[in-house]
């Protein structure tokens, strides 16, 4: 091999030693990542595989057999509510994706909010809703249905919250891989003779196949870590995965069992996700398209047109239900008992919470920029530059999309509760944790939008002699603006309704808006709560119209970029 | 400013298998003049878009040397090198108005507002962009974004310009017309120039010199008359334009060659250094060199036409000779004068000497 022959990686590194601003941002990103994602992980692995020092499956065998299997039916309920809420939340969001995209029905629009309204809620909303329609003093059960003994607890209840919470997730995905299979496909198959249940079964379903079993997997990870839906509604008769991590290490301070049983949990969601991201996305059609066409849209009858009319305005009927319960039990007196309208609750709020709603603001309001700038900046290195540990930057900052928030609280406490990190009680917990939790979105949307800027723009700065730094500034940042707003909005959104992982970092000196609410749901003051939860949404509905307000003043010339 | 390669060599890695590699470029030397336009001309993975991206910085080569102007720009990053690309897919900025694409360069170089604002105005009334300087580039056509990429490359002054195959986005129509401006433009401007694509036509029509690639290795650096008609191998006689092959044995040699071919002795004053007496030689023909007239003894064969297609301004014809694998392709270029012939029609081929050149 010839003296003066350079590898790439190595050459990688030469070119970044002369860009001391780039090698430094890169290595401090590493070590970041390595320390709020990897750490903690590694501390909850180590943990459930130590007992006095020394490797041991002690935790598991002990956590396994622990009263009669009570830990081995809660992973069997999680396993099985997981399946069952992928299956039917993917089933519906199928209906809806395909009934907005293929059957032209009337209110696509509406029906697009209705599907998209549970994404902005906090994830235990369901669960309250859950409470104020089916519970003993139930709106269904109790003064329509009549029933005075209603139980809304327990694995049905479950079910119908995570549901509702999770199919629009679901429903996004699918309506863009419906989106993308080319109508005329379903015209020539017509055209070749097909009725419309042949082309259907035979063209349509399989090319969505791909999609269906992606979304199915994704649901089945959000139902796996969802913890605010199981904390209201599960019970002790019907233990959760996530729920029964925690109450281990807050209400009996046994980190090692804890730390087994989210292990536990880390298991099958990171294996779900690995076989979603490396195996079904790899698998999806890329339909070949030429110039636009026009189809003819007639591919579905319309006797079934009608039909799938139905039963979206059934799904919309049940959301606005949750909805309307919701906004009817903030301003009823006593939810169920008396319906006078008053202003109580929320005064109430204000009373108690407001400290909250301060704490949650400052939170959500330092943590979103961040997680946002370096959502950008990380995508740009992974997509652009070469250097090493590139790999593991990409990998570690999705990995969050993995992890059930149980597992990563359990890792923050256990990994900055004493010297050299300690961290615990302090601001700067919680907004880490906001930051490295919410990176991923940032990160996805940067990569996909740089995807698509084709390299020759950025070179073409470079030959007009940019640096790096002023190529970054003047040409990619502004093509990424749109990206880095919609996953500033996504993380707002997710760092005002999260719970999972903060509920164990919050502490005396800083609290969140949602475990307020959650402690609210469990002294049964339900009309605090939905008063609570309202004004939480309020809180995220004005953010987002300030930030889609901002972007169309200051980039209204620039429509095009924002079209996406 | 000249542009000089010495030994230049780009070896890639395979990223999975760090043993697996792959010479880009191997060993290129050429010079290049102030103010001449050079051409990289070959097919696609020849390595002609890699030693431009050398020159340009923004590969580096593993080996070998770059000088711009004499300067030795090796360590030189691409921001700095002061040469400019026009780019295949244009890179214009989408966030830009056509103005502020054209003045990146002079803004980045610190110039003030005002005479950023004259430098533009100027190179846009000179590439008749005048009108369109506030526009986005998404309101312009092919050809309008053409100009801006190449506007904007030309307002830094730069010391060299670089085109990467610029012109492969155009339909055919507008595909003309650019190239003939391109060269007007380069000349007027009198900036070296470097131009790379694999459309001999778009070369033969801008260049000064052509250099063919293949394999990352030159195979022939010269005026595009020399690259037609005395082209150095087989490669080079075959990628530009049409030829015929016909192998025979070099039988004398001096100022001029005699080869035996269909055991007839002809002789040519065009001819490689590299073609030995005793040893094989081949004739090159190009299809408008050979004539085609009734058969008899004396011509240089005789064959029978296969193919034959009416282009309106010619009559291109393929006669399939005995023994022969490749038919020989001749082309008529005043059918009504000369003649028609149909297929199955048995014909004579003969040629004018000057119209020959011998590879070895």
């Amino acid at each position: 091999m010839n003296a003066t022959y350079i590898s790439g990686k190595w050459h990688g590194l030469k070119k970044l030693s002369k860009d001391p601003l780039l090698l430094g941002i890169i290595i401090l990103l590493l070590l970041s990542l390595l320390l709020f994602i990897i750490y903690p992980l590694w501390k909850v692995c180590v943990v459930s595989f130590q007992v006095d020092g020394h490797f041991s499956f002690k935790n598991f065998t002990d956590v396994m057999t622990y009263s009669n299997g009570y830990y081995l039916k809660a992973l069997w309920n999680s396993l099985w509510m997981g399946v069952a809420t992928a299956s039917i939340g993917t089933f519906i969001a199928y209906i809806f994706a395909y009934s907005l995209t293929r059957a032209n029905i009337p209110g696509r629009k509406f029906f697009n909010l209705i599907a998209t309204i549970p994404i902005i809620s906090p994830p235990f909303i369901g669960a309250l809703a859950v409470i104020m329609l089916f519970g003993r003093n139930g709106f269904i059960s109790s003064t329509v249905l009549g029933m005075d003994n209603a139980n809304a607890y327990g694995p049905k209840g479950l079910l119908f919250a995570q549901v509702l919470t999770f199919f629009p997730v679901a429903y996004i995905t699918l309506r863009g891989v419906l989106e993308s299979i080319s109508p005329t496909l379903e015209d020539a198959a017509m055209d070749l003779g097909g009725n419309r249940f042949t082309i259907f079964m035979k063209v349509t379903l399989p090319l969505s196949i791909p999609g269906i079993a992606s979304s199915a997997l994704v649901l089945f990870v959000e139902s796996l870590a969802d913890f605010g839906n199981p904390l209201v509604l599960a019970g002790a008769q019907f233990p959760i995965l996530s729920v029964q991590a925690y109450l281990e290490i807050t209400g009996m301070g046994n980190f090692a069992k804890g730390a087994a049983l989210a292990f536990i949990l880390l298991v099958p969601s990171v294996s779900a996700y690995v076989l979603q991201k490396y195996w079904v996305s790899k698998k999806q059609y890329v339909t070949v398209t030429g110039k636009p066409t026009q189809s003819s849209n007639n591919v579905v009858s319309k006797k079934a047109r009608w039909m799938l009319f139905v039963v979206c305005c059934l799904i919309a009927f049940i959301v606005i239900l949750i909805y309307a319960s919701i906004v009817w039990g903030a301003f009823a007196k006593s939810w169920g008992n008396s319906n006078e309208l008053t202003l109580q609750n929320f005064v109430y709020v204000f009373r108690v919470g407001f400290e909250s709603v301060l704490d949650t603001l400052t939170i959500a309001g330092l943590s979103t920029p961040i997680a946002g700038v370096l959502g950008m900046v990380i995508a740009f290195l992974v997509v652009r530059k070469k250097f090493m540990g590139r790999k593991f930057m990409e990998f570690s900052s999705m990995l969050s999309f993995a992890v059930p928030g149980t597992v990563v609280g359990i890792g923050y406490i256990l990994a900055f509760n004493h010297a050299p990190f300690y961290l615990t009680g302090t601001l700067a917990i919680l907004l880490i944790n906001f930051i490295f939790r919410y990176l991923p979105v940032g990160v996805q949307g940067g990569v996909a939008v740089l995807n698509q800027i084709d390299p020759s723009i950025e070179e073409a700065a470079v030959d007009l002699g940019a640096d790096s730094n002023k190529t970054f500034r003047k040409v990619t940042l502004p093509l990424m603006i749109p990206a880095f707003f919609s996953s500033l909005i996504y993380s707002f959104v997710r760092s005002m309704t999260a719970i999972s992982a903060a509920i164990f970092l919050v502490s005396a000196r800083w609290k969140l808006m949602t475990v307020q609410i959650m402690s609210q749901v469990e002294s049964g003051r339900i009309g605090a709560a939905a008063a609570f939860s309202l004004i939480l949404v309020a809180i995220i509905l004005v953010a987002m119209f300030v930030i889609k307000t901002f972007l169309r003043l200051k980039y209204h010339t620039n429509s095009s970029i924002l079209a996406h | 400013m000249s542009v000089t390669l010495v030994n230049v060599t780009k070896i890639f890695t395979d990223h999975d298998d760090k043993n697996k590699e792959f010479t880009a470029v191997d060993n290129v030397n050429i010079e290049i003049k102030e103010g001449e336009m050079v051409t990289f001309l070959g097919p696609s993975g020849c390595g002609k878009t890699t030693t431009l991206r050398i020159i340009s910085g923004f590969e580096q080569q593993t080996k070998g040397d770059v000088y711009i102007d004499g300067e030795l720009v090796n360590d030189l990053p691409a921001n700095k090198r002061n040469s400019s690309m026009v780019f295949q897919s244009y890179a214009i900025f989408p966030h830009l108005t056509v103005a502020g694409n054209i003045g990146f360069g002079l803004e980045l170089k610190g110039m003030k507002k005002a005479e950023i604002q004259v430098e533009v105005d100027k190179i846009m009334q000179t590439m008749g962009l005048s009108a369109l300087g506030s526009r986005q580039p998404s309101q312009l056509s092919g050809g309008q974004q053409q100009r801006v990429a190449l506007a904007r490359a030309i307002v830094n002054k730069p010391r060299v310009l670089l085109f990467d195959e610029p012109l492969s986005n155009l339909d055919a129509k507008l595909r003309d017309q650019m190239r003939t401006e391109i060269r007007r433009i380069q000349q007027t401007f009198g900036i070296t120039s470097i131009y790379v694509t694999h459309d001999q036509a778009e070369a033969m029509t801008v260049s000064d010199r052509i250099m063919v690639m293949d394999k990352g290795i030159i195979q022939q650096l010269g005026t595009p008359f020399e690259i037609y008609s005395r082209p150095t191998n087989h490669f080079v006689a075959d990628f530009i334009g049409r030829a015929n092959f016909f192998s025979g044995t070099v039988t004398k040699l001096d100022t001029e060659v005699t080869l035996l071919v269909n055991k007839k002795e002809y002789t040519f004053s065009s001819f490689n250094k590299d073609v030995k007496k005793g040893k094989s030689g081949t004739i090159v023909i190009r299809p408008e060199g050979l004539r085609i007239t009734d058969p008899s003894p004396d011509a240089f064969y005789n064959g029978k036409v296969s193919h034959a297609v009416y282009l309106g301004a010619t009559m291109e014809y393929e006669i399939q000779v005995k023994g022969k694998i490749e038919p020989i392709v001749a082309i008529s270029y005043n059918p009504v004068l000369e003649g028609f012939h149909k297929v199955g029609d048995e014909v004579g081929i003969s040629f004018d000497s000057v119209s020959a050149h011998v590879i070895c």
